[in-house]
């Protein structure tokens, strides 16, 4: 007994120091250090605040990217590791880390008050970075004339034929499949939350299953649609936009019953560099900051005042403009997180059968 | 030798080009092994020999010239239809299989019943003297062992020629003379034909009926042990086979067989000229040690020197005392037993000019096997 | 004689002895590296598929009267005060989300019920009996929540377990399978191994002969080749898959040549399906198979198969009596490595599959990073190690019998 219990004390002593030297070293000399979702999202947020922060507060910034998961922040903030301060982070990843403390709570007050920004972008540990929406996206040069016009139109594979490309989650999935079923957007979490609305939902994506192709990242998108394996896509609007811009591609999206949600800031508990993960926010929130971003990239804002005047040029694309709000729904995070895991479950389990 | 049996095997103005090589591999052989006959091919490394086996083994093909086999040629026969049992340099046993396994494959393929080849298992491993090892792993062997199931192997299935390759390079000198009578013994009881290739000159001499002397790809000689060893064709020969004094000098004078030379330190010896010498032509003469006289034993010798003796090279069964002339060229010589041996003291010695060979000096190899030896 | 020989082997094993504590003591460093970095953190994230800690930690008295209730029925009412004022506790201290969730996971709605039940509380509705709480959702009154609470009270749970295999413990106590439309760990299981198993023999079939062309050819001209094979390490999976994506979508190289060929009139679907995955997995899997195969092939030394040729085999029972076996260790080794490695996958079926292609790591991925419901991680983990384990056993043992 005693040999085991020096063993146990080594191995503890061990893997303290491991610890200690994983977390304590890197704190005081990292740069403040900012996570987001890569791609032309992080290009736009750098171009719109993180370069000209960085030139006005003389604060270095060191970027890091990461695909989601609040998983990955229990992770590193359970393990230890303290390399993250502000992160990007979806609506359920803000809930479930919110609830666990992985997040610190904001100074709202600092931020402006809760008024000065749309309501959904307001949480209790996170304030909304953009806000962006889930759609039917197509190829202009492959369907000529009227595209299609709601969810009933992207199941519709007599007048639109063709595959039809959609996220392999039960996310988005079922929301979408109660659209087409004629649900009215208000009325889409209360059927979901029952049984038969469950069982509704499935068996209308039941009908539209042998046309489906199921992609799991938002990249496959603009080849699935460009290469015409696909008709028509869920898909968000900003790579097909951008790729309109960069690939003078013809790509085209309907905004009616799209679903849209805010990607929220927040600043990690564990992070040694609160004060100046705190003015970054302060930064990228103020209205005049705020409005260059849709420059970059069709995002909607979270600002009310730089909703109010951002620039006509790019206010039809963004999720934000009332004209693509109409018959909009919006994410239901707390449906998600509280349903997520059985869905989840029953919709790989359906999608393989 | 008696009257030259039936050939089994023949080659006939064979040759072997490696592709892009200029040099060929092996060039104009011909040669016959006689049924029954031990035939071993000698030569330093590179010298052809192993390509030699190798084409008659068929994992070779001639470039030019046939391989007869009783008369047959060989040329479409390919190796598993040749019925000739090779035992290679690395024994190259079946490692996942036991040694009964390993000896019963040639006859398992030969779709013979399991019953008998388990009784030829077990005979070919008495013939080894490895009687009940049979159900062994090959790791659980010594080297020799391994040796002797590779060599119970080749010839469980009878073949009409047993051809080895340097088979007892990776052996330690007591062991490799142990097996080297074992193989003898065998190829004797079995009445074996068997081309044994070798760089070792002492095997070849202890083993073979024939031996083929091979270097740079072409046959110097062929004969008996002894002719090859008494009666060398070439300075190569002369120097591979045996340990052998070479002095180098000048012809000055020929007459018939005999000739003088005029050692390079400036002694004058007469020698037996071997080819087309004549006065004025660069030498080697050889002398063996064992044939080097001394003190009153040389007087009927018509080479007589005086040397200085340098050291005494004690071998065990036997000595050496390396020697030197007065001309500075230095020799090895056959101690006689019982004859107290000083260093620095003057040596008279001397030998028969029939036992002293004068060769063209540029077929003497003063190391023919480099750090092989 | 017999004496010497009788000690020898004793004093060489005495002066050997500490000679082995030496180099145990020269590993000790990466021993105890290994063990705090990666064996103890596995084996503390594995305890989570049959731990439960959530309800204990953060009601602990209504853990021990959940443990003391006989699952009779419904609970009394001093059960039911205790766990209401722990709910209402915790609800103000910003905690309940820790039991919320872990009931949520075996009955969903358990989360909303238990904010609800709370939020009503700390508005003034009583809680001092079941009838109260009924009275504040009437699914109180439901025995598989309390159920479902009893079995969550811990220490040990066989919950994630079951789940890991579509079974539960249902309000009386039974073990009984999942409905039809949740069961779906047995499938994806089954498929992860089938996959991983074809992928296996693909890679055997495909790499034996190249590895076989790289060991018989000379090291000048088989680098380059090797190089070839080892491509697919170097590059990134994304830009791997979206190579596969062009060669073969429907409009894609592969069917446009086929078409042309007229081989066939139509596309085939060779991606989004089985065919995809296989293709994809064998690709990225293949240098796996081929280097340890290869090593293998190089050490089998080339006399023995004209060894065997000359012995009168002919070059088919050549290879297949005397090359073959002698590779099998290096087959055993790479297939092993390759089926293992391919039961981890997961991002490559999701990328280049069908919905009917997930596999396993799919969904411990989805627990550990989405959910966060690390019991399922870890239970999902657990029962894909059991095999795995075994097959790195059955490699072992077939090591043994084949002599390298």
């Amino acid at each position: 007994m005693k040999r085991w219990a020096r063993m146990v004390a080594t191995l503890g002593l061990t893997a303290t120091t491991i610890a200690l030297s994983s977390c304590g070293s890197d704190a005081p000399t990292r740069p403040l250090t900012i996570v987001g979702w890569g791609g032309s999202s992080q290009d736009a947020h750098r171009n719109a605040y993180w370069t000209s922060f960085t030139k006005t507060t003389g604060i270095k910034l060191r970027e890091d990217t990461w695909h989601g998961g609040v998983g990955v922040i229990r992770t590193k903030v359970i393990g230890g590791d303290s390399s993250w301060d502000i992160v990007q982070v979806e609506t359920e990843d803000l809930i479930l880390g919110c609830e666990e403390g992985l997040f610190q709570p904001l100074d709202w007050a600092a931020l402006g008050g809760r008024g000065a920004f749309v309501p959904s972008a307001v949480h209790e540990c996170g304030v909304g970075a953009m806000l962006w929406s889930y759609l039917i996206g197509y190829d202009g040069d492959r369907i000529k004339g009227p595209g299609p016009q709601s969810w009933a139109d992207f199941w519709d594979v007599k007048r639109f034929p063709g595959k039809r490309g959609m996220r392999k989650t039960p996310k988005y999935s079922l929301e979408f499949a109660l659209l087409a079923d004629g649900v009215p957007p208000a009325q889409v979490y209360p059927t979901l939350r029952t049984a038969s609305g469950v069982d509704r939902a499935f068996r209308k994506l039941d009908a539209l299953k042998p046309n489906i192709v199921w992609w799991s990242s938002i990249s496959q998108v603009p080849d699935l649609i460009g290469s015409g394996e696909v008709a028509m896509s869920v898909t968000s609007p900003g790579r097909l936009i951008v790729a309109n811009q960069t690939e003078k591609r013809n790509f085209k999206v309907s905004w009616h019953g799209n679903i849209y949600a805010v990607d929220y800031w927040v600043i990690l508990s564990n992070s040694p560099r609160k004060a100046e993960a705190n003015e970054l926010l302060r930064y990228m929130t103020r209205p005049e900051n705020q409005m260059r971003l849709p420059t970059f990239i069709p995002t909607g804002l979270t600002s009310v005042e730089a909703g109010k005047r951002i620039d006509p040029r790019y206010k039809r694309d963004t999720p934000s403009d009332p004209a693509n709000m109409t018959d909009a729904l919006a994410l239901d995070g707390d449906f998600w997180v509280e349903y997520g895991d059985q869905l989840t479950q029953r919709f790989n389990a359906w999608v393989a059968r | 030798m008696a009257s030259a049996p039936q050939p089994l095997v023949e080659f006939r103005g064979v040759e072997k080009r490696y592709g892009g090589g200029t040099r060929p591999a092996v060039a104009g052989l011909d040669l016959t092994v006689a049924k029954g006959e031990f035939l071993t091919l000698l030569g330093p490394s590179g010298s052809g020999k192993t390509t030699t086996l190798m084409m008659l083994a068929g994992f070779e093909t001639p470039t030019a010239g046939d391989i007869m086999l009783d008369g047959r040629s060989l040329a479409k026969q390919p190796p598993h239809k040749r019925n000739m049992g090779v035992v290679f340099q690395n024994y190259a046993l079946f490692p996942h299989m036991s040694v009964s396994q390993n000896l019963a494959f040639p006859l398992s393929v030969r779709g013979m019943r399991t019953q008998d080849i388990a009784a030829r298992v077990d005979e070919a491993l008495a013939l080894v003297r490895l009687d009940g090892l049979g159900h062994r792993r090959l790791d659980a062997l010594s080297g020799g062992q391994r040796q002797r199931v590779a060599l119970a192997r080749a010839l469980i299935f009878e073949p009409d020629l047993v051809l080895m390759d340097e088979p007892l390079g990776a052996l330690d000198r007591q062991l490799r003379e142990k097996l080297q009578a074992e193989i003898k013994r065998i190829q004797r009881a079995l009445g074996l034909t068997i081309v044994y290739v070798t760089h070792d000159q002492s095997e070849a001499l202890t083993l073979s009926d024939r031996i083929v002397v091979f270097a740079d790809g072409a046959v110097q000689q062929i004969g008996s042990p002894q002719s090859i060893y008494e009666h060398p064709a070439n300075a190569f020969v002369a120097g591979f086979v045996g340990e052998n004094n070479g002095l180098a000098g000048t012809v000055t004078a020929r007459d018939g067989d005999v000739c003088e030379v005029r050692l390079d330190g400036g002694e004058a010896i007469r020698a037996t000229a071997i080819g087309n010498i004549a006065p004025g032509a660069r030498v080697v003469t050889t002398i063996r040690p064992e044939h080097v006289g001394m003190d009153n034993g040389i007087d009927s010798y018509c080479n007589r020197l005086d040397a200085r003796v340098d050291e005494l090279v004690y071998h065990g069964d036997h000595s050496r005392i390396r020697a030197t002339l007065p001309g500075g060229a230095t020799l090895t010589i056959c101690a006689p037993r019982g004859r107290g041996i000083e260093p620095a003291e003057a040596l008279p010695i001397g030998w028969c000019a029939d036992r002293c060979f004068a060769f063209p000096a540029d077929d003497w190899v003063e190391d023919p096997l480099g750090d092989a030896q | 004689m017999t004496p010497s020989i009788s000690v020898q082997p004793g004093s060489v094993r005495a002066t050997r002895m500490p000679r082995r504590w030496w180099t145990f003591a020269l590993v000790a460093p990466l021993l105890l590296f290994l063990l705090a970095s990666f064996i103890v953190p596995v084996l503390m994230m594995l305890s989570r598929a049959v731990t439960d800690h959530e309800l204990a930690d953060s009601w602990p008295k209504s853990a021990a009267a959940l443990s003391r209730w006989d699952g009779e029925g419904l609970p009394d009412d001093a059960l039911a005060r205790t766990v209401a004022a722990e709910m209402l506790a915790t609800r103000q201290a910003g905690t309940l989300n820790r039991v919320a969730n872990r009931l949520n996971y075996d009955v969903v709605g358990s989360r909303t019920l238990l904010y609800l039940t709370a939020d009503r509380m700390a508005a003034g509705a009583p809680g001092n009996s079941l009838a109260d709480l009924v009275r504040i959702d009437p699914r109180w009154a439901n025995r598989t929540y309390w159920s479902a609470m009893r079995h969550a009270a811990g220490p040990l749970t066989s919950y994630y377990l079951l789940a890991s295999l579509d079974r539960r413990i249902d309000a009386d106590g039974n073990i009984a399978a999942v409905s039809r439309e949740q069961a779906v760990f047995v499938d994806i299981f089954l498929r992860t191994f089938k996959i991983s198993l074809v992928v296996a023999l693909l890679c055997t079939m495909l790499g034996y002969p190249v590895a076989y062309l790289l060991a018989s050819l000379p090291e000048r001209r088989a680098n380059p080749l090797l190089i070839l094979v080892l491509l697919p390490f170097w590059t990134s999976a994304l830009v791997r898959t979206t190579a596969w994506v062009v060669l073969l979508q429907t409009n894609g190289v592969v069917n446009g040549l086929l078409e042309q060929a007229g081989l066939i009139d139509a596309p085939l679907q060779l991606i989004y399906n089985r065919l995809g995955v296989y293709i994809a997995m064998t690709h990225v899997l293949l240098p796996f198979f081929i280097l340890p195969l290869y090593g293998v092939m190089k050490g089998i030394e080339p006399s023995a198969m004209r060894a065997a040729s000359s012995l009168g085999a002919t070059p088919l029972t050549a290879f297949l009596k005397v090359y073959l076996p002698q590779t099998m260790p290096g087959v055993a080794a790479g297939a092993i490595i390759v089926f293992t490695l391919a039961l981890g996958y997961y991002i490559t079926p999701a990328l280049v599959g069908g919905g009917a292609d997930q596999m396993i790591s799919g969904s411990i991925a989805f627990y550990t990073n989405q959910s966060l419901n690390w019991g399922m991680a870890a239970a999902l983990s657990l029962l894909l190690l059991i095999p795995l384990l075994l097959m790195v056993f059955a490699g072992r043992t077939m090591a043994r019998t084949v002599p390298a």
